[in-house]
């Protein structure tokens, strides 16, 4: 990788002006694949059930508005997710294999995979162990990630590749190009726990080595850029760069997400103005 | 879950992008132009006056004076006036206030500028905003900076202005060509009667507006529009001092002829077909940006456009199928939109040569390839294309064709791209695309080019110098060295 070339492409990708139906069109379906997280010590089946609510009905004075993705948690968590979430479009993302840190055996985290996918959970997203992958251990990696793949069936498995602590950008391509081999449904960037989390350069990194190797295998595979994409005006910058690079066989939920949660309420409140003309307060959209 | 849509339910979202138009009323075109002399706009002597149109829409611009021989004659005496009487005299100290004056006037007023650079010459709206105003404004700031310090910068001599100098400039970058001719010649003290090429001369005469609202002294700077028959007339002036010419071969070969047996100093900025030569372990998609950039940068209107691709024959497949799948995603139209990324081809006479050597390609037996992209119905465009099978023989392998055309070949060893890329009568630029630093530097040793980047194209700075090798010509612009071009050393 060129890491000047990566930004350089970034940042004329950045300088796209988007406005009216396609700025509008862009928020219905960022808001659609928004992956809205809580990993928080303190989550409890409450702000499950309350960020449940908002997950289905993001705008309740705007039917308009889809549904976003899913919700995504903790492990303890999952059952009040479903429960909350039963009957509708929203799914189940559990985090697992000890998450934030991946540092257990390996054992343990396919059990854990294993317990999240047969309490419900619609997808699992897993960490790497970067501590093996730092150290050349990529054999360990690549063979995590299968076990835990295996575990999950057919459940989608979200790898992710912490890419704040990979730094170069040849080792983001590297985990990536590891992680689609061993059996990732998607690959994502962050945990959130970590900065720099989802950064621009990173996800086209990513973005190219998705596209590298579809022409090599014909397999598809998703990508989720999460932590740290807080604006509406960020999140299109993504799908540009989504759009320009694999397309549109890519631009739908199905194949990207977005893993945020302040995120929403800047979306909701960017579709409000487009609507109304008017920027509403920021009282008039719930708190999730 | 059974009540969970399947995981593939969605339907891709097909993203066009809104029309996204830079509004123009922020420039205002006068319906008639005449010429800068003396610090005044004035009517031609010659009477004529020859239409300028936008090439996005073929619509009327403005009408422009065409300067002939007795207009020259007012300019260049006036030039020579204001050498004699003050710009010669004053001190360098005081020349950089007027440079520093005019490149913040440029910043202040880049947007209007910009917007009439892309109506009055085709090229996309963010590369007039984003490179060519940037770089116009830069150029002042820098060769402001050198305007007191010329003692210094070489040390021992004393370096003194020429005089007069006569500057004929092109139309792939109107403002920029004109900031690299006219910035380092009034910071060295010379004074200077330019000639804007005949389809792109608004934002000459608005940077006269500029220069005489700036102060500066009448005569320093003349802007005498007109075509070739203007363009002699001010190279073959018998008060000229200096000649300094960007253009085509065919005419650089003409002035240097011309000028030959006078004591006229000249420096030219011709031709290029440029070799961009990938590498196997280049870093394959910043690379195939690279290209991109080095070949529809302006819509392949640049001299040193990347226009040769070599690539190392063992990934020559996989790179040319990237390089057509990006090619599709380039946005071609209306300049003024903010998301265009080609725009239109400078003249209806820039589109035949164009196309006639595009005609010949084919018949040469290359293959071609176009994105599928819908044109404007009116303006003049042109797709993107690509040849591939092309052989160092054909003819779109070796004439410049200035259009947003890329000739493909392919290498297999570093000594056979060096021998291709150093195979033309050009040597203004070329590229490189390696992993390996070392081979970067073996290659920049034996390419004969100007200027050699690498893993990047098309980068331009004020301080760097830029000129070419051969048919591409003499004389160094940018950098310390673009003020050699300006200066008497002593050595005669």
């Amino acid at each position: 990788m060129d890491e000047v070339g990566v930004l350089e492409r970034v940042a004329a990708l950045s300088t796209r002006s988007i406005k009216r139906e396609s700025k509008r069109a862009a928020l219905d379906l960022i808001v659609a694949m928004i992956d809205l997280t809580t990993l928080e010590g303190k989550d409890t089946a409450g702000k499950i059930a309350q960020m449940s609510a908002k997950a289905i009905r993001p705008d309740p004075l705007d039917s308009s508005v889809p549904s976003v993705a899913a919700v995504c948690i903790y492990p303890n968590m999952v059952k009040y997710a479903v429960q909350a979430t039963e009957g509708t479009d929203v799914r189940v993302v559990s985090v697992a294999t000890y998450f934030p840190s991946g540092l257990a055996d390996i054992d343990l985290k396919v059990e854990e995979a294993r317990r999240v996918v047969a309490e419900g959970a619609d997808e699992v997203d897993m960490v790497i162990d970067r501590g093996a992958f730092l150290s050349g251990d990529y054999f360990k990696v690549f063979d995590e990630i299968r076990r835990v793949k295996e575990a999950c069936g057919d459940v989608h498995l979200k790898v992710i590749l912490e890419t704040g602590e990979l730094a170069t950008l040849d080792d983001v391509r590297r985990a990536s190009m590891l992680a689609m081999g061993a059996g990732a449904d998607f690959i994502k960037t962050s945990t959130g726990k970590i900065q720099p989390a989802a950064t621009l350069p990173v996800a086209l990194v990513m973005l190219e080595a998705i596209r590298d190797f579809h022409d090599a295998t014909g397999v598809m595979v998703g990508m989720k850029p999460a932590g740290g994409i807080r604006t509406s005006k960020d999140a299109i910058k993504y799908l540009v760069v989504l759009n320009e690079t694999l397309g549109e066989r890519w631009m739908t939920p199905d194949w990207f997400r977005f893993g945020a949660s302040t995120l929403l309420n800047d979306v909701l409140m960017q579709i409000r103005w487009l609507e109304t003309g008017r920027y509403a307060s920021p009282d008039y959209f719930t708190q999730g | 879950m059974a009540t969970k849509l399947p995981a593939t339910s969605h339907e891709p979202l097909l993203w066009d992008y809104a029309t996204s138009k830079e509004s123009t009323d922020i420039v205002e075109i006068d319906s008639k132009y005449g010429l800068f002399i003396d610090g005044k706009f004035r009517a031609p002597k010659s009477r004529k006056y020859f239409p300028t149109i936008n090439p996005a829409n073929e619509e009327h611009l403005a009408d422009v004076a065409e300067a002939g021989p007795r207009d020259i004659d007012l300019a260049v005496s006036a030039a020579r006036r204001a050498y004699t009487d003050v710009w010669g005299p004053m001190s360098g100290a005081e020349r950089a206030k007027y440079l520093f004056r005019i490149a913040r006037m440029v910043q202040e007023r880049s947007r209007e500028l910009a917007v009439l650079e892309t109506l009055d010459g085709g090229k996309p709206i963010k590369e007039a905003r984003d490179v060519d105003l940037p770089l116009v404004a830069g150029h002042f700031f820098y060769y402001a900076g050198w305007a007191d310090k010329l003692e210094y910068a070489f040390p021992g001599v004393s370096p003194k202005p020429l005089g007069v100098a006569g500057q004929v400039i092109p139309w792939n970058f109107p403002l920029m060509m004109l900031a690299w001719k006219v910035a380092p010649a009034l910071a060295t003290g010379n004074t200077v009667v330019l000639k804007p090429a005949e389809t792109t001369s608004l934002t000459a005469l608005m940077f006269a507006q500029i220069a005489s609202e700036a102060g500066l002294p009448p005569g320093v700077l003349n802007i005498v529009t007109g075509a070739g028959r203007t363009g002699a007339a001010i190279v073959g002036h018998d008060d000229v001092d200096k000649i300094a010419f960007t253009g085509s071969t065919a005419v650089g070969k003409m002035i240097q002829s011309q000028l030959a047996g006078t004591s006229k100093r000249l420096t030219l900025e011709l031709g290029g077909k440029a070799a961009h030569v990938v590498f196997e372990d280049a870093p394959l998609d910043q690379a195939i940006e690279g290209v991109i950039n080095g070949i529809f940068f302006n819509q392949g209107h640049v001299c040193c456009a990347g226009s040769r691709l070599l690539v190392q024959e063992n990934i020559h497949d996989r790179f040319v199928d990237k390089l057509k799948r990006r090619l599709a995603t380039l946005r071609v139209g209306d300049p003024l939109d903010k998301n265009t990324d080609v725009g239109a081809i400078n003249s209806r006479a820039q589109l035949e040569r164009i196309t006639e050597l595009v005609e010949v390609g084919l018949s040469e037996g290359a293959e071609m390839f176009q994105p599928d992209c819908v044109l404007p119905d009116r303006g003049f465009y042109f797709r993107p294309t690509l040849f591939t099978n092309v052989a160092q023989s054909h003819r779109i392998a070796q004439e410049e064709i200035f259009g947003p055309v890329l000739s493909i070949l392919s290498f297999r060893t570093p000594d056979e791209a060096v021998e291709k890329a150093n195979n033309t009568p050009y040597g203004l630029s070329a590229g490189v695309w390696t992993s390996k630093g070392s081979r970067i530097l073996w290659m920049a040793d034996r390419l004969k080019a100007g200027v050699v980047w690498a893993n990047t194209y098309n980068k331009f700075d004020p301080t760097s110098p830029f000129g070419g090798y051969k048919e591409s010509g003499f004389g160094r612009e940018g950098g310390r060295h673009g003020l050699l071009a300006y200066m008497d050393w002593g050595e005669g």
